[in-house]
């Protein structure tokens, strides 16, 4: 057991300009599930990769406890990682794969056999011990890909992006599987993953990435409560966050039919800068229909309702055309997406107002997208 | 009944029945064009002059002929089988397909075979069966026994070495730049491109040569205050054969090579990443992983340059001709039919080298057909 610290490390890969990782500072606790994520290209997995010694730390270092460990070599990190597609030897039986990483450190047969069968056990593996992973579904697969991890009993574990090649059932599935596993083994885990559901249910932090540059780290209640930039806001929720830019007036926002009161210290946190506008962000699930009228409420047209039995979502556009242009949600540009009661949703074509819930919308600066104060 | 069973007569003819007109016009189809074909060849081979002695000429008419004629052959057969009741053509098709390169087959492989085990039984003319004598003379020859051993020393040293040597040439090839990869290959390779001959040649004179100006190994020598040697006269130990396998290996290296490089290309990158990971140093990557994931590759490398091995004869009978105790069983078979006009036992050494052959080839298409079957 031990904790990672990433101490400004930077890679750049050779050849390109823009760091891949740009001084990232983390600090995983002890035993602690820290979920690396966002879009592709972002720099998780060269993070993680990094960490596991597969890729040259260029600046900054990485440490595992107290040790300095940038410059040590993959064999001697004493990490175990679980791969994308994972990488399991097709020569070597299931027990032989899981065995593998025992054997190279030469501890006797007894123990090997006795330490995979217990993993085997745990992953409910014993069946297929002396099967070659050709021989095994995906599913099988990715579990001896974690055994092969446990067997170890490392200081960390590395997994990337583990689920990816599980059809969606399965993924849900192994999903809890794995994290009841590391909870278990208290052993502390780097994930990493590009879906944010992943990250959510998974996590007991998440660190949010994109283009080499750490967003945020938090809890997954942290991220979703209080997202510190417009990034992390759309990038965080499903469906994600509706975001618009909104003008500046009378002490409130206002885009086409909507006017939202903003607060004295928001107002106050607007610079010139932000040339008189605001990013103002709600997600689907914080807003309520209102009768038309109703104060700071504005209308949607309804383009589409998309009925999932527990909920119901509307995808709409502004009634302001104009005004439509200036908003997107993760349906798109100048589309909006509510929450509506699944009992009793509008009709395609009609005109829904709504009203955002108090204390539930999420205010930006327009010119740096950093999180405005309330 | 109703209108399923019209009467036989009538134009919708019933499916599947024999048609005797395509029958019939398939059969004189397919005979007029044989005997046109073979007419043709005829008059190329008898009369030039009625193509006015322009070979160009001839050997179009000669394609046009032989490419033509096939396939009007094949579709005139077509026209035959179709004719037939359906069922019975099902079943003769393939059969009828592949008859004609079974036939050539037999005609230029099996007949001959048969024709020398026949021969080895008769007297050097081949008019008079002489039981197994010429057996009898092989086996207490002494020339013989010295070829056979000679052969197996060949065996034992060509195949594995050339799989080293193109392995760790591939090895190496692999980690220099894409560019000096392909040049370092090229090189390698450019040996295969040099008739047998031709390279007996070059390396008699230009390495193996007694006069120290011209011979590389005698260069060297001298200048290390040797004296030159004849080197291709040196039996002391066989040394003799051993220089002669350098060229076949320097030869065989570049096929090797190549085979064994897309092996390694094909091992995938995570294993070795995972085995690095799970404590392996690069020794125990190569032996571990990469190794038996390319055994494949190594055993149809290993296979080819052993039946290569047996038939060894230009490089024998351009440096030697089997004198100094570097006789093989090619080049033995070569001079009991040429040199001493002896067809008895030349085609009794040849059945010899058969049956030590045949196993090798039971081997290969076996391994082949697992290969195929992954």
């Amino acid at each position: 057991m031990a904790t990672v610290t990433y101490d400004h490390a930077s890679r750049i890969y050779p050849g390109t300009e823009r760091p891949a990782v740009d001084a990232l500072n983390l600090e995983v606790e002890d035993g602690e599930f820290l979920v690396l994520v966002g879009p592709s290209g972002c720099g998780k997995s060269t993070s993680l990769r990094m960490l596991a010694g597969l890729e040259d730390v260029n600046s900054g270092r990485i440490l595992i406890g107290d040790r300095d460990v940038t410059d040590v070599q993959p064999k001697d990190r004493d990490i175990a990682m679980v791969f994308q597609n994972y990488a399991l030897y097709p020569h070597m039986s299931v027990a032989d794969n899981m065995g593998f990483a025992l054997k190279i450190a030469g501890k006797p047969k007894a123990e090997i056999r006795q330490r995979v069968e217990e993993a085997a056990k745990i992953l409910d593996l014993s069946e297929y011990l002396d099967r070659k992973p050709k021989a095994l579904s995906g599913g099988q697969r990715q579990r001896v890909a974690m055994g092969r991890a446990i067997v170890r009993q490392p200081q960390v574990f590395l997994m990337d992006e583990p689920l990816s090649n599980l059809d969606a059932k399965l993924r849900v599935q192994t999903r809890t599987q794995i994290a009841s596993l590391q909870r278990r083994l208290g052993v502390t885990t780097v994930y990493v993953t590009h879906d944010q559901t992943e990250a959510l249910t998974m996590g007991d932090r998440i660190c949010v990435l994109k283009d080499g540059v750490l967003q945020q780290v938090g809890t997954p209640r942290d991220m979703y409560d209080t997202p510190q930039n417009v990034f992390v806001a759309g990038f965080i929720g499903s469906p994600a966050m509706n975001l618009g830019s909104f003008k500046v007036a009378d002490g409130k926002a206002n885009l086409g039919g909507a006017h939202i009161p903003l607060t004295r210290t928001t107002l106050d946190a607007i610079t010139d800068e932000d040339k008189g506008e605001i990013t103002l962000g709600f997600r689907p699930e914080a807003t309520h229909l209102v009768s038309e009228g109703t104060e700071a409420s504005f209308g949607i047209r309804v383009n589409l309702v998309e009925e999932l039995g527990s909920d119901a979502f509307v995808y709409g556009e502004m009634l302001d055309k104009e005004a439509s242009e200036h908003i997107s949600s993760g349906a798109g540009d100048a589309q909006v997406i509510v929450r509506v009661e699944p009992r009793n949703p509008p009709m395609k074509g009609d005109t829904v107002y709504i009203q955002i819930e108090d204390g539930q919308k999420h205010l930006f600066s327009s010119a740096t997208g950093q999180r405005l104060p309330e | 009944m109703t209108a399923a069973a019209a009467p036989a007569e009538s134009p919708p003819r019933k499916v599947g029945g024999a048609r005797p007109a395509r029958i019939v016009i398939g059969v004189i189809g397919a005979v007029v064009v044989a005997w046109a074909a073979a007419n043709v060849f005829l008059a190329l081979a008898y009369y030039p002059e009625w193509f006015f002695d322009n070979r160009l000429l001839m050997a179009v008419i000669g394609m046009i002929a032989g490419v033509g004629g096939a396939a009007l052959l094949f579709y005139f057969v077509n026209v035959f089988i179709e004719g037939l009741p359906q069922r019975f053509s099902e079943g003769v098709i393939p059969y009828v397909f592949v008859f004609p390169s079974f036939f050539l087959l037999g005609l230029v492989l099996v007949y001959p075979t048969v024709q020398t085990i026949n021969y080895s039984f008769a007297s050097n003319d081949s008019t008079a069966y002489v039981g197994f004598d010429n057996y009898v003379a092989i086996f207490g020859s002494g020339e013989f026994w010295l070829s056979l051993t000679n052969n197996a020393l060949w065996l034992i040293v060509v195949p594995a070495v050339t799989v080293v040597v193109g392995l760790v040439v591939a090895l190496f090839a692999d980690r220099l730049s894409a560019q000096g990869e392909k040049v370092a290959k090229s090189f390698i390779f450019l040996p295969m491109a040099i008739s047998f001959v031709a390279a007996s040649t070059i390396w008699a004179i230009q390495i193996y040569s007694p006069n120290p100006d011209i011979g590389l190994l005698n260069s060297i020598v001298t200048s290390l205050g040797g004296d030159a040697q004849n080197w291709i006269r040196v039996d002391t130990l066989r040394l003799n054969s051993f220089l002669m396998m350098v060229i076949l290996i320097w030869m065989q290296a570049g096929f090797a090579m190549i085979l064994l490089s897309g092996g390694i290309k094909g091992v995938p990158e995570e294993t070795l990443e995972a085995a690095r990971m799970d404590g392996a140093n690069e020794v125990q990557v190569f032996f571990r992983v990469i190794v038996p994931q390319i055994k494949g590759t190594m055993i149809t490398v290993f296979i080819t340059v052993t039946i290569l091995v047996l038939k060894v004869f230009d490089i024998i009978y351009v440096l030697t001709n089997g004198q100094a105790s570097t006789n093989v069983i090619a080049n033995l078979f070569f001079q009991e039919l040429f040199t001493f006009q002896r067809a008895g036992r030349a085609s009794a050494i040849v059945v010899v080298l058969l049956i030590l052959v045949t196993p090798i080839l039971i081997y290969q298409v076996r391994h082949y057909r697992k290969e195929a079957a992954r």
